[in-house]
């Protein structure tokens, strides 16, 4: 099957494509300053850098009713002015350094991160610690930015249908929980976003004993808890930090339909998603069972269930796949996606979709097929130590959605201790339950646009 | 697709590290295949590329697509194994291969583990010397190319850089979409992938990286284990493109929010004595990060755009300095005028020395971070041999950027930049842009 096609679907998820998880090595090292900071030091003397990444535990879904967004404009908002820089001085200093940085956004997390020569560590402490608690507003700046995280919207899910519809379905699936609010926030709260509310969120959460500080690269432990005594350890912790306690979802007891029309849609699909419970603290053995499930169903475009039977037996799907990440802070969703061939409508689309997990469920498990899943798991611990940043932003991830070093390490052999048995009991507990949220994106049955674009010259 | 190979190419360009623990040990396999490796044994793994000049610009003018549906076929069934059977062969090594295709070369990347390696290596021969392109692989895959084609007519980014490209190059291959169209895909029949099979993928023309757990002896044998069935004899490319768009704009209506703007003009060659002249201009005008001229007139100072860059297209057969950004309909025409301003002043007044002492600091101190792991450094290998540049380029690179003058820079921003001769393809529905601005 082409890359192509699969990478660009599994974009339109929002999702990655391959589990993303931190190796259990022994050259991890993990220690807290008195002030509350984790640190979690990587190393890895392959390549003369490092990568530095300050990770925030508050994200999107931890956002005040009513100014979706603000976590997702702070983070911007954090390159400006400091007491000791001048607004974009961070970033500039870092390139002068031969460097890259960068920031991003979850609902989960917020994380800043460089990657530079090792020996300039120490500077990117320095710049991070003074951002931490010493950021200046200026007015005019929070206004430029405003304008652009709006051209971000514009861009990243305005411009996209199939971003749009993703975003929909979010909403639909979360009854309560802010997980159903987009990260970017919506179109008519990022508009009325002022500094004050980034003032606000700043003062609640940016504090060191709600961060996690990850170094990966040509690092020892020992130097970076030395740097990190001398630039963080003056910052004192929080008088008052809020507990994550997000709305709870109720119980589903309703199917909802998701329909979305929209002229630039090229290959219409279905999308079907439930709640699924995520890997917890000290209990990671039900979401490690659903990582097989979503493998055996519909990971590999060639052997999994759906893409054996629909793409290449039946020749009734272009792409057909399942999708489940298993770190979250709160239970996330489980998403099965049937993209149909020209002729196939969405309705029997939707079937196709229901006769596969039918179909596991009465057939059960082949051994081979689970022992090729279990193997490339393994391997993929081994491929993952290729990439230091990969690495540090693996157990930023784990770590800032709450689970433990421990937790971590474990892992690797809870999903080597799964059965097909444990498959299967996850698999009938997740498709119990009828409430699911099945969405179809749709061309417009109005005038299709031309295949051959008007052009003025 | 001009902006992979770009991006690939410049990737070469500034990849390789000075850094004392990499290495690069030059291979000539018994079969007579050069390589380069930098070997490691720390992780237990080896990454290969695979990259055959020629890629999609070889296709027949009457089978526009075949170069890229063949490349889609060739995980679908090799030897006696059909796509499933080899999909289950190579998860069962937890082996990786990728096969891709681009104008000037198609790749394969591969990584496979220490403990199957040969296994693995046998697996891939089959891909590239014996795919089946059984029948119902082919209508497959087509309907997947096909599903791409439409995809791309309704994307605006597409749509930007094809009609650019359409524009640009005419009835040269570079004016075409690699994927073909509707109509040339509809009409490839078996004998076409079978045709740009024999063409794309020979001994003649391949260059290969490969970085990890393996030593040189062991390499050697490897290369000619997976290539070593494939023909020695390739076809001739197409000639070089002349860039045939002059100043102006074309705008393609397209209903969304925001408009795509793709630009640029004519660019320099990779072996022209001024090209690093050329690529220090390039990162102070829009290369990556929030420092370039353009990041900072376009969205730090005005807000008009999420992200704007520049970037040489080093294409081998037409190189081209271009850009890219989006905005809102109804403040691209004045980021328009913004990004044409700052090109006249670079044109008329070079850049400042604060400009041209930061990119080459920040130039040649992310030079030996570029390294990022074996699969990393086996594309830089192999893009740096497709680009003739030598090994001890490694050495020399970061003296040969700082040896650029703000002369330098201001004799090629004259001689490059031609604001006049900037082209834009913007698609949306950009308000108060008439074409001819």
């Amino acid at each position: 099957m082409l890359r192509h096609l699969s990478a660009k679907f599994g974009l339109l998820l929002g999702l990655s494509l391959t589990p993303i998880t931190a190796q259990a090595a022994g050259d991890v090292t993990e220690f807290f300053l008195d002030n509350g900071l984790q640190v979690v030091v990587i190393e890895d003397d392959r390549t003369p850098a490092v990568t530095h990444m300050m990770w925030y535990r508050v994200g999107a879904a931890d956002e005040p009713p009513g100014i979706s967004g603000i976590a997702h404009f702070l983070e911007h908002l954090m390159f400006k002015a400091t007491d000791d820089m001048p607004s974009g001085e961070f970033s500039r200093v870092v390139e002068a350094n031969g460097g890259s940085d960068n920031a991003f956004v979850s609902w989960d997390y917020t994380a800043f991160f460089q990657r530079v020569a090792a020996d300039r560590l120490g500077l990117m402490m320095q710049m991070e610690a003074d951002r931490m608690r010493d950021l200046v507003l200026d007015p005019a700046e929070v206004d430029t930015e405003r304008s652009v995280i709006i051209e971000e919207r514009a861009q990243r899910t305005d411009s996209s249908a199939g971003a749009l519809f993703n975003e929909q379905m979010r909403a639909a699936l979360f009854l309560n929980h802010p997980y159903g609010i987009p990260v970017i926030g919506w179109r008519h709260e990022m508009e009325e976003l002022t500094l004050e509310h980034a003032r606000a969120f700043y003062e609640t959460w940016y504090h060191p004993d709600n961060a996690i500080l990850i170094v990966a690269g040509d690092v020892t432990a020992d130097q970076v808890r030395a740097l990190a005594e001398e630039h963080y350890g003056p910052i004192p912790a929080s008088s008052s930090l809020p507990t994550r306690a997000r709305p709870a979802e109720p119980p589903h007891i309703a199917e909802r339909r998701v329909i979305f029309e929209d002229p630039r849609v090229a290959n219409p699909y279905v999308s079907i998603q439930m709640l699924a419970p995520v890997r917890e603290p000290g209990d990671q053995a039900e979401a490690a069972a659903l990582v097989y499930l979503a493998e055996l169903l519909g990971g590999s475009g060639q052997t999994s269930l759906m893409a054996r039977t629909l793409q290449i037996e039946e020749q009734r799907s272009l792409y057909a796949a399942a999708f489940y990440d298993a770190t979250s802070f709160d239970p996330s969703g489980f998403s099965l996606i049937n993209v149909p061939v020209p002729g196939v409508t969405l309705e029997e689309a939707e079937a196709d979709i229901w006769r596969m997990v039918d179909r596991f469920l009465s057939e059960g498990i082949d051994p081979e097929h689970f022992a090729r899943i279990r193997f490339q798991l393994e391997a993929a611990r081994i491929y993952e130590e290729d990439n230091a940043q990969g690495l540090a932003r693996a157990w930023g991830m784990e770590l800032a959605t709450g689970l433990s070093v421990a937790d971590i390490q474990a892992w690797p052999d809870v999903l080597a201790a799964v059965t097909p048995e444990d498959v299967m009991t996850a698999a009938r507990r997740l498709f119990d339950d009828p409430a699911t949220v099945t969405g179809y994106l749709m061309r417009e049955d109005a005038p299709t646009p031309p295949t051959t674009p008007e052009v003025s010259q | 697709m001009i902006r992979r190979i770009a991006a690939a190419l410049i990737a070469a360009c500034l990849a390789l590290p000075a850094a004392a623990n990499i290495e690069i040990e030059e291979v000539t396999s018994p079969g007579g295949i050069e390589a380069w490796l930098v070997a490691d044994d720390s992780i237990p793994f080896v990454a290969l590329e695979f990259w055959f000049i020629g890629g999609s610009t070889l296709d027949r003018p009457e089978a526009r697509g075949a170069t890229y549906l063949m490349m889609g076929l060739l995980e679908e069934g090799a030897g006696d194994l059909d796509a499933q059977g080899f999909a289950a062969a190579r998860e069962g090594l937890a082996a990786s291969f990728e096969f891709d295709s681009f104008r000037d070369a198609v790749t394969v990347s591969a990584r496979m583990l220490s403990e199957n390696r040969d296994q693995a290596a046998d697996l891939l021969r089959l891909a590239l010397s014996e795919p089946r392109f059984d029948a119902d692989a082919i209508e497959r895959v087509r309907g997947q190319v096909l599903a791409i084609i439409e995809g791309n007519a309704r994307d605006p980014e597409e749509i930007a850089s094809a009609t650019f490209n359409a524009l640009a190059y005419g009835d040269h291959p570079y004016g075409a979409a690699q994927e073909g169209t509707a109509e040339s895909v509809a009409a490839l029949t078996r004998e076409d992938v079978l045709a740009a099979h024999r063409a794309a993928l020979t001994q003649a023309r391949v260059v290969v990286g490969a970085a990890g757990d393996i030593t040189a002896e062991e390499l050697g044998l490897l290369i000619d284990r997976i290539l070593g069935d494939l023909p020695t004899e390739a076809p001739p490319r197409p000639g070089p493109a002349d860039f045939a768009l002059e100043g102006g704009v074309t705008v393609v209506d397209f209903p969304s929010p925001q408009s795509v703007a793709f630009f640029g003009h004519a660019g320099i060659d990779r072996d022209d004595p001024d090209f690093f002249a050329a690529f220090v201009l390039n990162q102070i005008l829009g290369g990556g990060g929030f420092q370039s001229r353009l990041m900072t007139e376009v969205r730090e100072e005005r807000g008009l755009t999420y992200g704007i860059g520049s970037f040489l297209s080093l294409a081998d057969l037409s190189p081209g300095m271009l850009g890219q950004f989006s905005s809102s309909n109804d403040l691209v025409g004045e980021a328009i005028a913004v990004v044409k301003e700052q090109w006249a002043d670079l044109a008329a007044n070079g850049v400042s020395q604060d400009e041209l002492d930061a990119a080459i600091r920040y130039m040649t101190g992310e030079y030996p971070l570029r390294f990022d792991g074996n699969g990393t450094i086996a594309g830089i290998l192999a893009a740096m041999q497709s680009d003739d540049i030598p090994v001890d380029y490694v050495t020399n690179r970061n003296a040969y950027v700082e040896a650029v003058t703000l002369e330098d820079v201001r004799r090629v921003a004259a001689r490059l930049m031609a604001p006049d001769d900037l082209h834009f393809v913007v698609v949306g529905q950009p308000e108060g842009l008439s074409p001819g601005n």
